[in-house]
């Protein structure tokens, strides 16, 4: 009797201490969720404002939408016109963003993948300087050289081009992009070279018939990564290029911004939206590499 | 020497373009900035040299030590926002949720402000302070019947440290979760199986594995923050007034809006030669390896 009490007790015993820590345990896990929701809540909330708000007529709070409508979108096919000047056409934009990112996109690629291999497999004297040399340059505060690079420009008469522009970019960008790519090519094992070299191949033929295809995520990777820095380029296009027949999305979308009699946020939100697609899409499609690589690579001027 | 030339053909052929690039636009602005700083170029563009006086200037500006101020307060803030947050981050969404997919969704919100183009993003700011009743924090205000606040020129600093925080956070946030991940998990069970509170597994297991990229990424962002503005030129551009102006946003002003390329240089060289020292220590301490290993990507 008394034994069989005295085991009842104990087991309610351990079972009330098994479930007050098992709720005690779980309490950081709810608290954790609960930081993270709370915080997060608000980028949440500001992207989807932008959503919102370019098919809103009018914002009831500032985030409510009234009555929703396309008049937002009217730049797509005519031109914002807006207390006297007309900007210019949205398209023109698109077109010079695209011919930005894209020549910026090839010239990495090409020059970075011949730098990455040159860093990875040749043998030539100063090969360790040069990489040291080409780290540092990464953690170079290029925008101090702001001034520098604009005599530069205005030298070659290249001031208020998107060539010259795209000359900047690609230097300030290519250390890291030759060091990502060299990263891809020493994981290319060697015996595929040998083996093309026995075949009577030179060290060019090599590269570019037999360990080029090889890399090729790398090669992806990298890609996306220029075009994206190239797309949201802002700061270099500002200082360097003045006429309007060069206006990017990016410098486009800031003149509406800036313009203090134009404060309409639907229009800017439509824009906004309009000049992130290709990023979202690109994002949706790559996001693991992408994470990875804007980590590594992502030097904003 | 034929042989000399031949080992020597390959190499220049691959590294050519690169090696022009870098030389026109990072080696040749260096030099060409420390030439600058001595000079009083003005919109001219004449070579007037002027031995010292951009650096006396630079003592005796009226403005600077308050933009020398500003720097360290913008830089500090933004830099605890950036690892503390970026930790706190981190070591929710790896280790407190064991879920990798949920983990994953929450990362990848928290790097949409660092994808979106800098425009966008400080629209998005702007919408939030807004002087009007359209403003995020304004409606709040309305909603209790308050009057509007001009928020961007009342807190300035506020402002640009929340903005470049947010973005520096995701940063922080990505390099302590792949550390914190790559802790082998009996570490973490052996820890429970002792009884060991949250607190004390972070304290004791967590944070020992995240010293040295929690010193990396202080050490890094430092640099970053120090030597770029392009989200304060968005936001406040620097005001009202030179309320919330940085050195290297000053330099900007300096040489692009008053066409002071002389005194703009000198302030630009006290940056470089700021970020140069950084940068050794940055190396001094992780070494060549380390940062080699870092660069890859898979």
């Amino acid at each position: 009797m008394e034994v069989t009490k005295k085991v009842a007790i104990r087991t309610r015993a351990t079972e009330t201490r098994k479930t007050s820590p098992r709720w005690k345990k779980r309490l950081p896990y709810i608290i954790a969720y609960g930081v993270l929701g709370i915080t997060t809540l608000p980028i949440i909330l500001m992207y989807l404002w932008l959503l919102v708000s370019s098919f809103a007529k009018q914002m009831k709070y500032g985030f409510i939408p009234v009555q929703f409508t396309f008049e937002n979108w009217k730049f797509l096919w005519s031109n914002v016109e807006q207390a006297g000047t007309t900007y210019p056409n949205i398209w023109l934009a698109t077109w010079n963003s695209f011919v930005f990112s894209g020549s910026l996109t090839i010239l990495e690629v090409i020059i970075g993948g011949m730098a990455g291999y040159a860093l990875s497999r040749l043998d030539f004297p100063g090969r360790k300087g040069l990489m040291k040399i080409t780290l540092l340059l990464h953690a170079f505060p290029s925008v101090a050289l702001l001034i520098a690079v604009f005599y530069i420009l205005n030298f070659l008469g290249l001031f208020d081009s998107l060539w010259g522009v795209v000359l900047v970019k690609t230097a300030l960008q290519i250390p890291m992009t030759a060091w990502i790519i060299k990263g891809f090519f020493d994981d290319v094992q060697w015996d595929v070279e040998w083996a093309g070299l026995i075949d009577g191949c030179s060290r060019f033929k090599v590269w570019y018939t037999i360990v080029i295809p090889l890399i090729k995520p790398g090669i992806a990777a990298v890609s996306i990564f220029s075009f994206l820095s190239g797309w949201s380029e802002f700061l270099l296009l500002y200082s360097f290029i003045l006429s309007d027949e060069h206006v990017t999305l990016a410098t486009y979308l800031q003149n509406l911004i800036s313009n203090p009699n134009l404060i309409h946020y639907g229009l800017l939100s439509a824009v906004s939206l309009f000049y992130m697609l290709p990023v979202m899409i690109l994002f949706i499609f790559s996001q693991k590499s992408l994470m990875q690589v804007s980590v590594g690579g992502g030097k904003r001027v | 020497m034929s042989t000399l030339l031949r080992k020597w053909q390959l190499p220049f052929l691959m590294l050519g373009p690169f090696i022009i690039l870098i030389s026109l636009f990072f080696f040749l602005p260096v030099v060409l900035i420390t030439v600058l700083a001595f000079t009083g170029m003005d919109s001219s563009m004449q070579w007037a040299f002027n031995g010292l006086s951009n650096f006396k200037h630079f003592i005796n500006d009226p403005n600077i030590w308050h933009i020398l101020r500003n720097t360290f307060t913008y830089v500090f803030f933004t830099l605890l926002i950036n690892v503390f947050f970026g930790l706190v981050l981190g070591i929710l969404t790896t280790y407190f949720i064991q879920k990798e997919s949920v983990g994953l969704l929450f990362r990848t919100l928290w790097m949409l402000p660092r994808i979106t183009p800098p425009v966008v993003y400080v629209l998005l700011w702007l919408w939030f302070f807004d002087p009007s009743q359209y403003g995020v924090l304004n409606s709040i205000r309305a909603l209790m019947h308050l009057s509007p606040v001009k928020w961007l020129a009342s807190n300035p600093m506020t402002a640009i440290i929340l903005a470049n925080g947010l973005i520096g956070a995701s940063y922080g946030m990505i390099i302590f979760s792949s550390a914190i991940k790559s802790i082998p998990g009996d570490l973490f069970q052996a820890a429970r199986v002792d009884g060991a509170s949250q607190w004390a597994i972070i304290k004791d297991i967590i944070i020992p594995a995240v010293r040295w990229p929690l010193m990396f990424v202080t050490l890094w962002q430092l640099l970053s923050l120090l030597t770029s503005y392009e989200y304060i030129l968005l936001l406040t551009k620097g005001g009202p007034l030179y309320s919330s102006e940085v050195l290297a946003l000053y330099s900007y002003h300096k040489a692009f809006q008053n066409f002071e390329y002389g005194y703009g240089s000198a302030l630009a060289l006290v940056l470089v030669v700021v970020a140069l020292i950084m940068s050794a220590i940055l190396l001094k301490i992780f070494g060549m390896n380390k940062l080699m290993g870092s660069s890859r990507i898979e």
